[in-house]
């Protein structure tokens, strides 16, 4: 295993990554994800957020190694993760976990509450039988559920309470890092707040670290730190969230805000600035800036450059942005 | 438009009134909807909001009388389009309704096309049947109607398949078959729920537009506070098959009466209202077949219960001016 030393405050480094997909039948391949880099420190809660397709969940696959990268280094705490044997990858997984968005396939429906919430720990051989019961009921607590929902079956909960189980799952081993993805999209607003509160509890009394992946830019904004914006397999800017909800730089990140109906009557129908067209084929992605087809103040050069990452730095804190505007 | 200069108020184009829609289920009947009633007039769009399960889809299902008989039934109720009781109209003059008079748009653009057929072919059909056309005039016409939803290089797009098309331009065929015949009313069930917010965005400036420009009246099914905020006139917010509060929409965003409408709005994570943690609704909702009996279906999970409220269903009482909410114990009381 190799260390790297200037990784102090970080619990990951991920730089350079791809992840390409072949085409059947096609010389071309998906780029899903396409140079991206990114930082999140201890106990920080880092936002990814983006339209369908734009590559965040399969971003989150590939660090936590559930795809193997095209290219690229994801250090988790100081471990390349990225070069890892499948032993070495096994062992690092009690590190890193993942929270689903769909709350009725990602829980076993033949198996008991209870062995779905133990079976990281039985798989990683922690403790005997006994104290794996016991750290099951440590865990049930943990999320909110009673003792006795160790013995039922998951098809007897409801949305938020199966979101719950996979939430209990997912910290069993106490991991470092937890990827969520979309973790509250499938659920009624009702139970939304029920489990972002959750989020929140568990980060504080665990110290967790999230990569918090979702398409809803007010959840991001509650729970995040930090956000990451994509666009067509590619982060376009970075910033603490304070500083990208109150100043966003990116052309693309303005338009996605500005598309979120907010339910506070400030704006009424018809006078929402659009942006035109849909993201396009990630398997032919345009030459220069990939949003330029889209974008309302492209130029000649974002035609055929791909921008750098600028810094677009406001109150000494670093605010990424891939952008001619601000070279 | 002329009806906005009118002081009298637009002509009433659907009234439900007490409708309550059973399902007959292996271990007895359960009721999905109950005792709902609500006014949409011409050029105004209704907003049924609530979370899943509240009933607002087997309402609008029950509207264009497309709900399965068996296992659906309805137990009570009079649906009044143009002053004429749906419900009373056999399958055959329904027929002559859907599609034709009542336009409908469904949350999932590619279940709800046929993969087999051109979508040109499938926005023919509605003018084909419904108005007798002829094959090449009622392509014109589909070019035309497709053209009207922002759908570029229609003369081209009229020939391809479902498949061949993004989310957004789906969704936008299906506005087109839905607004074929120039409906007086539309009704859509999340019509963008299924895409994303640039997408979303655009559909719902679409559809605000052509709303206006065919004065039509639309009732608009969703479970998105903010879309509701944008789009809607008047709000009805259901609970559990009933209406538990119903208002014009600025009316009930600044001053929702309703205990559920009222958790419903402080639990939204709002753009620009940081806070550690969001205040929550306690519980869930009671499942259809474990819904009590003789009481407010909400009291479990409400901070205002008080007794009364475990003994008696509030009815749907007015507050004030078109503002109406069924509680014992409102916020604004």
């Amino acid at each position: 295993m190799t260390h790297d030393p200037t990784m102090t405050h970080d619990l990951l480094k991920v730089e350079g990554l791809r992840k390409y997909f072949p085409v059947k039948g096609s010389p071309r391949k998906v780029h899903a994800v396409e140079d991206v880099s990114l930082r999140l420190r201890h106990g920080e809660t880092l936002g990814v957020v983006g339209e369908s397709g734009c590559g965040k969940s399969t971003l989150g696959r590939v660090i936590l190694r559930l795809l193997a990268p095209t290219e690229g280094r994801i250090w988790l705490d100081g471990v390349d993760v990225a070069g890892l044997g499948p032993r070495q990858l096994r062992a690092a997984r009690r590190d890193m976990q993942l929270i689903f968005q769909d709350v009725y396939a990602s829980l076993d429906k033949r198996q008991k509450v209870g062995q779905i919430i133990a079976e990281p720990l039985t798989v990683h051989g922690v403790g005997d039988r006994k104290a794996r019961r016991e750290r099951v009921m440590e865990l049930l607590g943990m999320v909110g559920l009673e003792p006795s929902a160790a013995d039922q079956y998951p098809h007897e909960f409801s949305g938020g309470q199966r979101q719950r189980i996979g939430i209990a799952r997912a910290i069993a081993l106490s991991p470092k890092l937890v990827v969520a993805d979309e973790p509250v999209s499938a659920l009624d607003v009702s139970i939304q707040s029920q489990i972002l509160n959750l989020l929140v509890d568990l980060r504080k009394q665990l110290g967790l670290s999230y990569l918090f992946i979702s398409h809803d830019m007010a959840v991001v904004e509650h729970i995040c730190n930090r956000v990451a914006v994509m666009y067509l397999g590619q982060i376009v800017e970075t910033a603490p969230v304070e500083d990208l909800f109150s100043g966003p730089r990116h052309p693309y990140t303005r338009a996605l805000l500005a598309a979120i109906p907010r339910p506070d009557l400030r704006r009424r129908r018809g006078e929402r600035p659009l942006l035109h067209g849909e993201p396009p084929n990630p398997e032919t992605p345009p030459p220069g800036c990939r949003f330029h087809p889209r974008c309302p103040q492209a130029m000649a050069v974002c035609r055929s450059t791909a921008p750098p990452e600028y810094s677009a730095e406001g109150a000494g804190r670093f605010h990424g942005v891939k952008c001619h505007l601000y070279g | 438009m002329t009806g906005k200069e009118t002081p009298a108020p637009a002509e009433t184009v659907l009234a439900v009134r007490d409708l309550t829609v059973g399902f007959a289920t292996e271990t007895g009947a359960v009721r999905a909807v109950e005792s709902v009633g609500f006014t949409l007039r011409r050029g105004r769009i209704l907003g049924l909001v609530g979370e899943s399960g509240c009933g607002k889809s087997v309402t609008a299902m029950a509207v264009m009388r497309l709900l399965p008989t068996p296992p659906a039934f309805v137990e009570s109720g009079r649906i009044l389009f143009d002053d004429e009781d749906l419900l009373t109209f056999p399958e055959n003059r329904m027929r002559t309704v859907r599609g034709n008079r009542i336009g409908m748009i469904f949350q999932e653009p590619m279940t709800s096309l046929n993969p087999c057929f051109t979508v040109g072919f499938q926005i023919g059909e509605v003018l084909r049947f419904h108005r007798g056309m002829n094959r090449d005039a009622a392509r014109d016409r589909t070019v035309e109607v497709m053209e009207g939803v922002g759908i570029g290089a229609a003369g081209s797009r009229v020939d391809q398949y479902p498949h061949q098309l993004s989310g957004g331009l789906r969704q936008r065929v299906m506005i087109a078959m839905a607004l074929a015949c120039d409906p007086r009313l539309l009704i859509a069930d999340e019509p963008t729920t299924a895409l994303d917010v640039t997408v979303q965005a655009q559909i719902l400036n679409l559809l605000a537009q052509l709303q206006e420009r065919l004065d039509m009246s639309v009732l608009l099914i969703t479970h998105d506070l903010g879309v509701v905020a944008e789009s809607c006139d008047h709000v009805a917010v259901m609970y559990a098959g009933r209406i538990v509060e119903s208002a014009p929409v600025e009316d009930l965003f600044t001053r929702p009466a309703h205990p559920y409408t009222y958790g419903l709005m402080s639990a939204i994570p709002r753009l620009g209202r940081r806070s550690e943690y969001l205040p929550t609704i306690a519980g869930m909702v009671p499942s259809l077949d474990h819904r009590p009996v003789g009481q407010c279906y909400f009291a479990e999970r409400c901070p205002r219960a008080g007794e009364r409220c475990f003994r008696e269903i509030p009815p749907l009482t007015s507050r004030r001016e078109n503002h109406e909410c069924a509680c014992w114990n409102p916020h604004d009381a």
